[in-house]
């Protein structure tokens, strides 16, 4: 077998063995669908919410890259100042680790309660709160820990701290910021999501997850972790996909 | 006091040297009080010459390259450079380390070309290319320029980053152990790739290094710096006319030049003639 073929081949070969499975289960079990979903209950929900699960898909994919954008800013902003201050970085990192300590989970009440009725400003917020931490850490040591030689090229020949930042801090430290950015754009993508179930009257596919509960539609509730399984892939890939343009080059050939 | 005044107005009138430090005397603050690393340290190199520092470990040699290429400036004492004194970096020094330093996201071609983006220079860019390439087949990396520094090898690396150091056209090279980190092979043919270069183009050129044979093999003069804090306790011309050969590091003359350094860098260490006649005994 060929190398593609089985790339393509091997995890379709499983995704179809467990959707079999967990139709099978539910089949001998005779489950009602109010107490399980079996993936053919998925498709006639699917039909049926369409509009729905594109519209209510839409909101939670804006709202996620809106909290990844800010966090990228904001947490870019504040690794730069940790990363060549260190008075700044003695002084904020404490601060950065209590924040990042709290569970966001009990953050997301106060949040909704906070600025109630404003949906798309506090999915936004908290998407934003729980992706930051990464990328501001990342930069800030990405930056503290550049090698003085490197600076030292570059500064003896009279070029300015811009200069410095442009050509070499900041390309050397974009790996650390693309490993930074995966972990962020999944935790942003949670964020959003605890915010749309959590808040009543929500958007997003949260809040389709939301309605699902409180009529106790499982398949719906499980075609929407499947829309958001996929949303979430999209979402990852793309940042992989941004890492190879720009950070290409930290990648080892192989051999 | 007044002689010291006239003294000095009259050298900075009268330097003839490309390279001279004057009295160079510098401390780092820690955080048990200043460390004293350079004291009263002197030393003239005549332009287009090649002047090789060595001393014992922590003297203060890669302090003297930084005070040298206006990274730093002295305590005390003055840093002069083609006739101006030395206060902040110029543009007209090329400088390598023992990292090579070169950046992973660029191609060899671009890394050598790193220094023409900052200094404001007469080439064209299709000028500097070019002298890129050329630089690069002197030192025997030629079909490289489009490889990442990821492909190539330590020594490899090195020989990217010499030809970065003087791609600007540089009046003084700074070599702070450049081959430090090399194999002996290796090592011995990047010295005779700097006298390529040397030939090639001139420039002044001081050396830091560890290794006495690579001192005597490269430089025109070479300057022994005592313990911390450090001053110029033996300056040696290495007098080997004619092009330069390996082998010459074997003739009596060279030879002789190599024990006088041993000597001169054990004393530097405080182990004296004495001390190493008992331990044979």
């Amino acid at each position: 077998m060929n190398d593609t073929l089985r790339k393509i081949l091997a995890p379709l070969l499983f995704i179809i063995g467990i959707l079999a499975f967990w139709e099978w289960i539910v089949w001998y079990k005779q489950l009602p669908d109010f107490r399980m979903a079996s993936p053919s209950d998925l498709i006639p929900r699917y039909i049926r919410f369409w509009d729905l699960f594109l519209i209510k898909s839409w909101e939670t994919l804006w709202r996620t890259v809106a909290g990844l954008g800010l966090a990228v800013i904001f947490g870019t902003l504040i690794g730069m100042i940790m990363g060549f201050s260190r008075f700044a970085r003695e002084g904020l990192y404490p601060i950065l680790v209590g924040f990042n300590a709290i569970p966001k989970a009990t953050v997301v009440p106060i949040v909704a309660l906070m600025f109630v009725g404003q949906h798309d400003f506090n999915t936004v917020l908290i998407a934003f709160m729980i992706s930051f931490f990464p990328i501001a850490v990342s930069v800030s040591i990405g930056l503290s820990t550049l090698e003085p030689e490197y600076r030292d090229i570059l500064r003896s020949l009279g070029a300015s701290n811009f200069t410095i930042f442009w050509k070499i801090a900041l390309p050397k430290t974009l790996p650390e910021f693309f490993g930074a950015l995966k972990v962020a754009v999944t935790l942003a993508f949670i964020g959003t999501n605890l915010m749309e179930i959590v808040s009543p009257h929500g958007r997003g596919l949260g809040d389709l997850f939301d309605s699902g509960r409180i009529s106790a539609d499982y398949p719906l509730m499980f075609a929407v972790l499947f829309a958001l399984a996929a949303l979430g892939i999209v979402l990852f890939y793309v940042v992989v996909f941004l890492e190879r343009i720009f950070a290409g080059w930290a990648e080892r050939s192989p051999g | 006091m007044v002689s010291g005044i006239t003294f000095r107005k009259t050298l900075m009138t009268a330097s003839a040297h490309m390279i001279e430090l004057r009295d160079v005397t510098h401390a780092y603050r820690t955080k048990a009080g200043p460390l004293p690393v350079l004291d009263r340290l002197s030393i003239q190199i005549p332009e287009n010459s090649f002047c090789a520092v060595v001393g014992p470990s922590g003297c203060g040699k890669s302090t003297l390259t930084r005070l040298v290429s206006g990274l730093m400036r002295p305590n005390e004492g003055e840093v002069w450079l083609h006739g101006q004194r030395v206060t902040s970096p110029r543009p007209t020094v090329g400088m390598a380390f023992q990292n090579p330093v070169l950046l992973e996201w660029r191609t060899i071609l671009q890394n050598v070309l790193l220094p023409m983006e900052i200094v404001k220079s007469p080439m064209s860019k299709a000028e500097a290319t070019e002298r890129a390439h050329h630089l690069l087949d002197l030192v025997g990396l030629t079909g490289f320029a489009e490889k990442r520094p990821s492909e190539l090898s330590g020594g490899m690396r090195q020989r990217a980053s010499l030809c970065r150091s003087i791609i600007h056209k540089p009046d003084v090279l700074i070599l702070d152990e450049p081959f430090g980190a090399l194999d002996a092979f290796t090592r011995e043919d990047l010295w005779c790739t700097m006298h390529d270069l040397r030939a090639e183009e001139p420039f002044t050129c001081l050396l830091i290094t560890h290794d006495l044979r690579e001192s005597v093999f490269l430089a025109d003069q070479v300057v022994v710096m005592s313990g911390r804090p450090a001053h110029a306790q033996h300056v040696m011309q290495v007098d080997l006319p004619g092009k330069r050969s390996l082998d010459d590091l074997y003739s009596p003359k060279a030879v002789e030049m190599l024990a006088t350094l041993r000597h001169q860098i054990q004393v530097a260490q405080g182990r004296t003639v004495d001390d190493t006649a008992e331990a044979k005994a």
